[in-house]
């Protein structure tokens, strides 16, 4: 029986399904969000649907895990009134995994590009980083959660460089504009601010893979996402900001070569198999 | 059995403002006092336009003290011209509160043996008329702090000041005799920082005695700025505890909520005891207080939600055309004088939100961020009262509804005491003495309210 939990959850991606419709259904029952049953439903359905048939029109094998994660990181932030914004984004960030490829491989934060997208393009469609509160035990449970899936997909360093730069730049500009540090403090308990860091940007497959490369672009995300906040012009500056240095993916890959992410050891992968679209 | 329990009359009663209940309001700015005069700033009711990047503020004055001490800063984004700033009149925004409020809705059970129904509609709803506050003449003295401008509207003399830094304009303000509060200087610091200006109103005796007004009318400032927010931290510095701000905002696209606090809807739709009818103010003081509890005394309060054209049930008319362009909704079109003020329900193209937030430093330590979001779902606190009917008629049915009573009155007395987190032993006696008996027995379970805290 722990071999077969232990073999479920080698693959960090499953730890992560249970932790995020872990946080899901805590945002249904306990802290009151708005959060529809259609929402994850129609992620999810339209997620998987849209990947397997993306799947079957490029001859990549199907893999239910990889747009099941994004149809749920999907519905941890976005908001919309009804079911279609939420059918378009779950759509657009599976597809945007096969248009926008460079070097075989999908470089934009797909969950984080279809949110920021239909914000952008719709007056239905918003973010509510309010609704996670400042505080308690979602918090709590999304930092652990976040902890242990990223520490199983080796990227435990990046929502915590993420979170470094973001305390830094919050608590800098308490302490220029003279506020006390409960002002910071409040931005760093942001529970939104939490769950983008463990589940958004900690992408393993999106982010450089070079490690060097990986902080300087996890701080440059921060730093955008973070101006973009304090002036205003966003009020969900992290998913901006992650959205703005994805682009540069492909060019640190090439600048810092580092061998790619894989979710598992593949010890005998074939040709056929590198082309899995995970 | 459904059918039984439809209303034979509708009543809805609506707590004009619940504000009007608390001590006096103010804006979340701070009012500056002069000598030692007590004020008191406890709640504010402010209205906020907003479209795109262009916002208009409208700020009620429900000013007590001494009104030759009256004098308000608040922090705004730009010097604003004379044409940028007006006063209006009270009733409008009383007619939002009335419009908004949260409202009991009132039915009255037919006779079980016979079935019609007819409705009526009631409404009590007013707030009460500010006191009179006025001031004399800002003196002139500068020290590093720059009159941007100088105004005088309606009742008010107005000045935009910019300073460089904090200590000049804290200086600037108590050599000419204005008792800042504790604190004030750094949070002064922070929004000069940010490019804020700061206005600053006080009362023209003459203006206001030529008035004939004895209150001070709302003031409203138009402005296009990217930042949607509310700056709450000055009013934070001279409350006495927690205070109460009741944040209406009329936007386009749809609901608007806090971006860096929780917005939480009110509970609605409850079934309470009849007996709460005469005490409905502060039986919603008492359910808002628990549920602002229940979420740590952290959250934004939503009470209300709707497309600015019709409401049901009404706790008073929609606003009209005049109404909302007079609070700087500018996308409607003016209306001329002798048309029907009152526009089709869906031109309006106006969503009213209502927002309620009891905050101190600690539990709001930023000032509120604000989204609009594209939600347009109606949403009101709406709480019901079931008036059994007392007929003598008798039939197998009106058996039935008198036996199902006892559990029905048991029921609301539980959810009353939910709400409010009162003593359900202390519900039940209420509604005995009201002429309902609740199913629930209190004889012996005197325990259970012991340690309920």
């Amino acid at each position: 029986m722990r071999g077969q939990i232990s073999t479920i959850f080698a693959d960090p991606r499953h730890g992560q399904i249970c932790a995020l419709s872990c946080l899901i259904l805590l945002g249904m029952a306990v802290f009151a969000f708005e959060m529809p049953w259609w929402r994850p439903a129609t992620a999810v359905v339209v997620a998987l649907s849209v990947q397997a048939a993306l799947g079957w029109a490029m001859g990549w094998r199907f893999d239910w895990r990889s747009p099941l994660i994004t149809s749920l990181s999907l519905t941890l932030l976005f908001r919309s009134e009804g079911p279609d914004l939420v059918a378009l984004a779950a759509g657009l960030a599976i597809a945007s995994k096969t248009v926008l490829r460079i070097d075989g491989r999908h470089f934009v934060n797909p969950a984080a590009f279809a949110i920021v997208s239909l914000v952008l393009l719709f007056d239905g469609a918003w973010v509510s980083p309010g609704q996670w509160g400042a505080e308690g035990w979602a918090v709590i449970f999304a930092v652990g959660a976040g902890v242990a899936v990223t520490h199983g997909a080796h990227r435990l360093e990046v929502p915590l460089t993420f979170l470094v730069a973001w305390a830094v730049l919050s608590f800098g500009r308490a302490l220029w504009l003279g506020d006390p540090m409960a002002i910071p403090m409040h931005q760093m308990s942001s529970g939104a601010l939490v769950v983008f860091a463990f589940f958004m940007i900690s992408d393993p497959m999106t982010a450089p893979w070079h490690p060097v490369a990986r902080a300087v672009w996890v701080c440059l995300a921060a730093v955008i996402g973070f101006a973009l906040q304090m002036s205003w012009i966003v009020t969900a500056g992290p998913l901006f900001g992650l959205v703005a240095v994805c682009w540069l993916v492909p060019i640190l890959n090439r600048w810092f070569p580092a061998p790619r992410h894989r979710w598992r050891p593949i010890p005998f992968a074939s040709p056929k198999k590198e082309q899995i679209h995970a | 059995m459904h059918n039984l329990w439809k209303p034979l009359a509708t009543g809805i009663l609506a707590l004009g403002a619940i504000s009007a209940a608390e001590p006096a309001a103010a804006f979340c700015g701070f009012f500056v006092a002069k000598g030692d005069a007590k004020l008191f700033n406890e709640a504010s009711k402010v209205v906020m336009v907003r479209d795109q990047d262009r916002t208009v503020i409208t700020m009620v004055n429900d000013f007590q003290g001494e009104v030759k001490d009256f004098a308000m800063v608040i922090p705004a984004p730009t010097v604003l011209k004379r044409e940028q700033i007006h006063v209006t009149e009270n009733a409008i925004v009383d007619h939002l509160d009335a419009y908004t409020a949260p409202r009991l809705v009132e039915y009255h059970h037919a006779d079980p043996c016979r079935r019609f129904e007819y409705e009526r509609t009631l409404s009590l709803s007013g707030t009460q008329a500010p006191v009179a506050a006025q001031t004399g003449a800002i003196r002139r003295k500068s020290l590093g702090v720059k009159i941007e401008a100088e105004y005088t509207v309606g009742e008010y003399d107005i000045l935009i000041l910019s300073a460089k830094e904090s200590d000049g304009l804290a200086t600037w303000l108590t050599e000419n005799d204005y008792r800042i509060p504790d604190g004030a200087a750094p949070v002064l610091g922070s929004y000069i920082k940010q490019g804020m200006k700061f206005f600053v109103a006080k009362v023209n005796l003459e203006e206001h005695a030529k008035s004939g007004n004895t209150f001070l009318r709302p003031l409203q400032i138009a402005f296009e700025s990217e930042k949607f927010m509310l700056p709450i931290r000055l009013g934070t510095l001279n409350a006495k505890g927690k205070q109460d701000l009741l944040l209406w905002t009329l936007t386009r696209k749809g609901r608007v909520e806090t971006a860096n606090y929780r917005t939480v809807r009110m509970p609605t739709g409850n079934e309470i005891p009849t007996y709460v009818k005469e005490d409905f103010g502060p039986t919603y003081k008492a359910i808002y207080g628990e549920a602002v509890n229940r979420e740590g005394g952290a959250a934004v309060m939503l009470e209300y939600a709707w497309d600015m054209g019709w409401c049901d049930p009404c706790a008073a008319d929609p606003l009209s055309a005049r109404e909302l362009r007079e609070l700087g909704v500018f996308w409607i079109k003016p209306q001329p004088e002798n048309a029907n003020q009152r526009v089709a329900p869906q031109a309006q193209d106006v969503s009213v939100t209502r927002l309620h937030a009891r905050y101190d430093a600690e539990s709001f330590p930023e000032d509120l961020r604000l989204i609009e979001t594209g939600d347009r779902q109606n949403f009101q606190g709406r709480y019901v009262m079931r008036h059994p009917w007392k007929g003598d008629s008798q039939c197998p049915a009106a058996e039935k509804y008198r036996a199902s009573l006892p559990e029905r009155f048991e029921t609301e007395a539980q959810t009353l005491a939910r709400l409010t987190g009162w003593s359900l032993s202390e519900i039940r006696i209420a509604m005995r003495d009201a002429g309902a008996e609740p199913s629930g027995d209190d004889v012996g379970d005197w325990w259970k309210d012991l340690w309920k805290d």
